[in-house]
């Protein structure tokens, strides 16, 4: 095996003789797929290295080190590739991972619906195999980045007499043929990232599904597993000063890519801004407020180094501990808390959007966006059940969906607006 | 003090009620909301002149009905639940009652009976900094000039300010806090583009405004209207957190995952009884508050009327407990809508942007907890002891 020193010192040497800032995006991102420095540690037979996630962050410095640019490894692209590299087949991985590193394909998740949300396996969008392809019928809901996705990731029952859990399946669908409609729909906050989609007897070639009929159970708890864990990875919004082609060229593909994402950071509830806020607006010295932003600060730093932890032990190769199930709930704590200080910073300001806004309308978007992060990818209901059954290995919730599913009582209250 | 309506009372809410939920539907919301003025004038007129819900609590010489604080809450109460958009709370609550503490009888009786007809709109301007309102709070001013007054400075978050005929301002003099009153065409507003479009907000610009004096203002009636405008926003604020939990409660039961309804699920069930013991709770402080105020100098004779500290008290922390209650609410309802929750589309975040624009206004919660203890403490012992 070799030593980070000598990879890091072949990373130096490659990126010496190929990094040009003048080559062309898609060119230069398929030299990295070929030469498998764009993503270390997948297996070298796809775009690899078959390193570690370790040396793959050392790469990454390097990297950073030249200002050069890496492959397309964001949003939910990269949900498809590691359900992808976990169940795909071997054509499948050569079909689709390549595109996925020079992000000329874009990606959704076409899993929620509206009668299945938390309840993921009650999925009743139809796929009914005919000859060699399978016909789609149904909705989903709620895809974020659907209406520039070129391929979506899509759970739908195959199989209506077996148990919920086993009668569903997992297809890549082209987004781009008749039978698909996709629907943008608005958010409190006033964005429209998420979308419905219909399917009216859209089509999905045979060797399209991923792993076989009936295990498409599995295959997306790969897919949420890493949903849920990456849900923090801030999503990369400084613009590179640098010159060059390759970057006029990457800003146009990011502005695209994180289009539906803008409101993100204001989600997580910009923790990096409450020391400012805090110094322009006086809070700081309100023995009041200060206790707020000092729990504030306690809670985000803990849930950092809570994540740092999980990411230790996983890359010295331990079993993971209660710390890895953990983030998603902290996430929410944060952002909810966050939400509070700084709208109680801002006092009436936090209500403003216009011209007369506090830095454009930032206080008011978090508020407005912070309460996605505890519904979105799985909510904290949902997180707290999981933690209780599986971590802390707490007695199961009697079923009331088992058999046939056909026959399990399900209803659809999500076109009821509430009130 | 056991607190129950009266069944006149009851009568009147129906009324309010059935009144509201035929012109303030959520449709009626969107659409107002998205309109600069925010209110529908038709609906205004008759809620003033067919309800007389904006006199409920005026004289009747004045052309009011002669109640007093319980109902002006009422009226409030249903509004919040039902979101009504309009200038009530800033004409017929604020600037209405302003005058009445202020004026003299001839002023009263020059401005009051058309506001109370609804035919003038009125609005009140006393914040400029954050906080709630007090006398160090200010530096507008006003200066004698010929017949009346010149008025400088800037008043921020004006409920309805770009409606208003006519304003009345809280400003300083060598003598100290007094009510001015200043023609709407005598100042520059500018609208302010809030994440809550129900209700209207505005910053209003007085230069060289000139004004009338109104004849009796000063502290102690400052003191008295944030006390009568708190206990108004406290009863807004649970009736808009009774809308949510109603509407918790009956999208929980109707929606279905696992094969049940997930209002079935303890998570869920014990988070809805909460809810309800916090609201029932804030409840009992607004009505308790109105209660209080209803027996203030404002509306009782000298000599029966509650100690002003008292009135005080009970403003405050009504307006303290009411806001966190509605804002969580409003989160938790959110929360057990899941994605629906998040859209434009589903009502509920209507609701939790009204909740936050009314924790801020009149002050945050922080603060009218400071209010109520300094208040509470400044009662003699005796009060403060059947406390
Ligand atoms: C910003 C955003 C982006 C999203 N992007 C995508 C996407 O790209 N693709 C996609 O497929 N989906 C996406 N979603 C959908 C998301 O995964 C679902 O909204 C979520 O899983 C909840 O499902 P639901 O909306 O049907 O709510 P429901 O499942 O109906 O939940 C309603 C309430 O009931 C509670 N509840 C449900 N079951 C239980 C239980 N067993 N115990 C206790 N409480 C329970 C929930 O916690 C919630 O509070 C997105 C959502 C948001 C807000």
């Amino acid at each position: 095996m070799q030593s980070k020193q000598q990879i890091e010192a072949q990373v130096r040497q490659w990126l010496t003789e190929n990094w040009d800032p003048e080559s062309n995006l898609v060119e230069w991102r398929s030299m990295l797929a070929q030469s498998g420095w764009g993503a270390a540690n997948w297996p070298e037979e796809y775009f690899g290295k078959g390193l570690s996630a370790e040396m793959s962050t050392a790469i990454e410095d390097v990297f950073a080190e030249f200002g050069a640019v890496g492959t397309a490894q964001t949003g939910v692209r990269m949900l498809a590739a590691v359900t992808l590299l976990e169940h795909g087949n071997h054509e499948q991985k050569r079909q689709y991972l390549k595109r996925i590193l020079t992000g000329e394909d874009h990606w959704c998740q076409l899993f929620s619906e509206p009668g299945s949300g938390s309840d993921l396996a009650g999925a009743t969008t139809r796929a009914d195999l005919d000859g060699d392809e399978w016909i789609i019928n149904g909705q989903k809901v709620w895809n974020t980045s659907a209406h520039h996705a070129n391929y979506g990731l899509l759970i739908a029952r195959s199989d209506w007499d077996e148990a919920k859990h086993k009668g569903l399946s997992y297809f890549i669908i082209d987004m781009h043929q008749p039978g698909v409609e996709v629907r943008q729909l608005r958010q409190m906050n006033g964005h429209a990232s998420f979308n419905e989609v219909f399917f009216t007897d859209a089509r999905v070639p045979r060797e399209n599904i991923i792993s076989t009929p009936g295990n498409g159970w599995n295959v997306a708890m790969t897919t949420l597993a890493y949903e849920r864990r990456s849900f923090d990875r801030s999503r990369d919004n400084k613009r590179s000063k640098q010159k060059g082609r390759i970057f006029v060229e990457l800003k146009k593909e990011l502005d695209i890519s994180n289009e539906p994402y803008t409101w993100y950071p204001q989600r997580a509830g910009r923790v990096d801004l409450i020391m400012q806020r805090a110094e322009e607006t006086g809070a700081i010295n309100d023995p009041v407020q200060r206790q707020d932003i000092a729990r504030l600060h306690i809670l985000s730093e803990s849930a950092k180094w809570t994540a740092q932890r999980a990411k230790a032990a996983q890359k010295a190769g331990k079993p993971q501990g209660p710390e890895g199930s953990l983030g998603k709930l902290a996430a929410s704590e944060v952002g909810r808390l966050a939400a509070r200080v700084h709208t109680t910073m801002s006092v009436n300001d936090a209500l403003l959007t216009g011209p007369d806004s506090v830095r454009d309308g930032v206080i008011a978007e978090i508020l407005v966006s912070v309460p996605a992060g505890s519904i979105a990818g799985g909510t904290d209901e949902i997180q707290r059940n999981i933690v209780a059954e599986r971590v802390l290995g707490l007695p199961k919730e009697t079923r009331f969906d088992e058999g046939p599913f056909r026959n399990v009582q399900r209803n659809s209250a999500a076109k009821d607006s509430g009130k | 003090m056991a607190f129950i309506f009266t069944e006149d009372q009851e009568q009147f809410r129906d009324s309010v009620s059935r009144f509201l939920k035929d012109k303030s539907s959520t449709p009626d919301v969107r659409s107002l909301m998205a309109t600069e003025a925010g209110f529908n004038p038709d609906v205004w007129v008759q809620l003033s002149q067919q309800l007389g819900m904006t006199g409920v609590h005026m004289p009747e010489d004045l052309g009011g009905a002669g109640f007093g604080a319980v109902e002006m809450a009422i009226v409030c109460e249903e509004m919040g639940k039902s979101l009504y958009c309009g200038p009530y709370f800033a004409s017929a609550v604020c600037a209405a009652s302003a005058i009445r503490l202020a004026a003299d009888s001839t002023q009263m009786e020059a401005l009051l009976p058309e506001i109370i007809a609804g035919e003038r709109l009125a609005c009140l301007a006393v914040s400029e900094h954050q906080g709630v309102w007090s006398d160090e709070n200010f530096s507008t001013t006003a200066v004698a000039r010929d017949s009346g007054y010149l008025i400088n400075g800037l008043k921020r978050f004006v409920v309805d300010g770009g409606n208003a005929d006519l304003i009345v301002v809280v400003a300083k003099d060598d003598t100290g806090v007094g009510f001015y009153t200043v023609d709407a065409n005598d100042v520059t507003v500018t609208a302010l583009e809030s994440m809550d479009p129900t209700r209207k907000l505005a910053h209003i610009q007085f230069t060289d405004s000139p004004a009338q004096k109104l004849a009796n203002g000063g502290s102690d009636q400052l003191k008295l209207l944030l006390d009568i405008a708190s206990t108004a926003l406290a009863n807004e604020m649970v009736g808009g957190a009774q809308t949510l939990l109603d509407s918790a409660l009956s999208y929980t039961q109707l929606r279905f995952q696992f094969g049940r309804s997930i209002a079935s699920f303890q998570a869920i069930k014990h988070r809805l009884a909460d809810l309800l013991l916090e609201l029932e709770l804030a409840k009992s402080a607004a009505y308790q508050a109105a209660q209080t105020l209803a027996s203030s100098a404002l509306w009782c004779a000298d000599g029966q009327a509650a100690h002003p500290e008292q009135v005080t008290e009970h403003a405050s922390l009504a307006k303290a407990a009411a806001s966190e209650v509605y804002l969580h609410t409003a989160l938790e309802c959110i929360q057990m809508h899941g994605g629906i929750g998040f859209t434009w589309e589903n009502d509920t975040h209507l609701w939790f942007k009204r909740a936050k624009s009314s924790e801020v206004l009149l002050g945050t919660p922080a603060q009218h907890r400071e209010r109520m203890l300094t208040a509470l403490c400044a009662q003699p012992t005796d009060l403060k002891d059947s406390a």
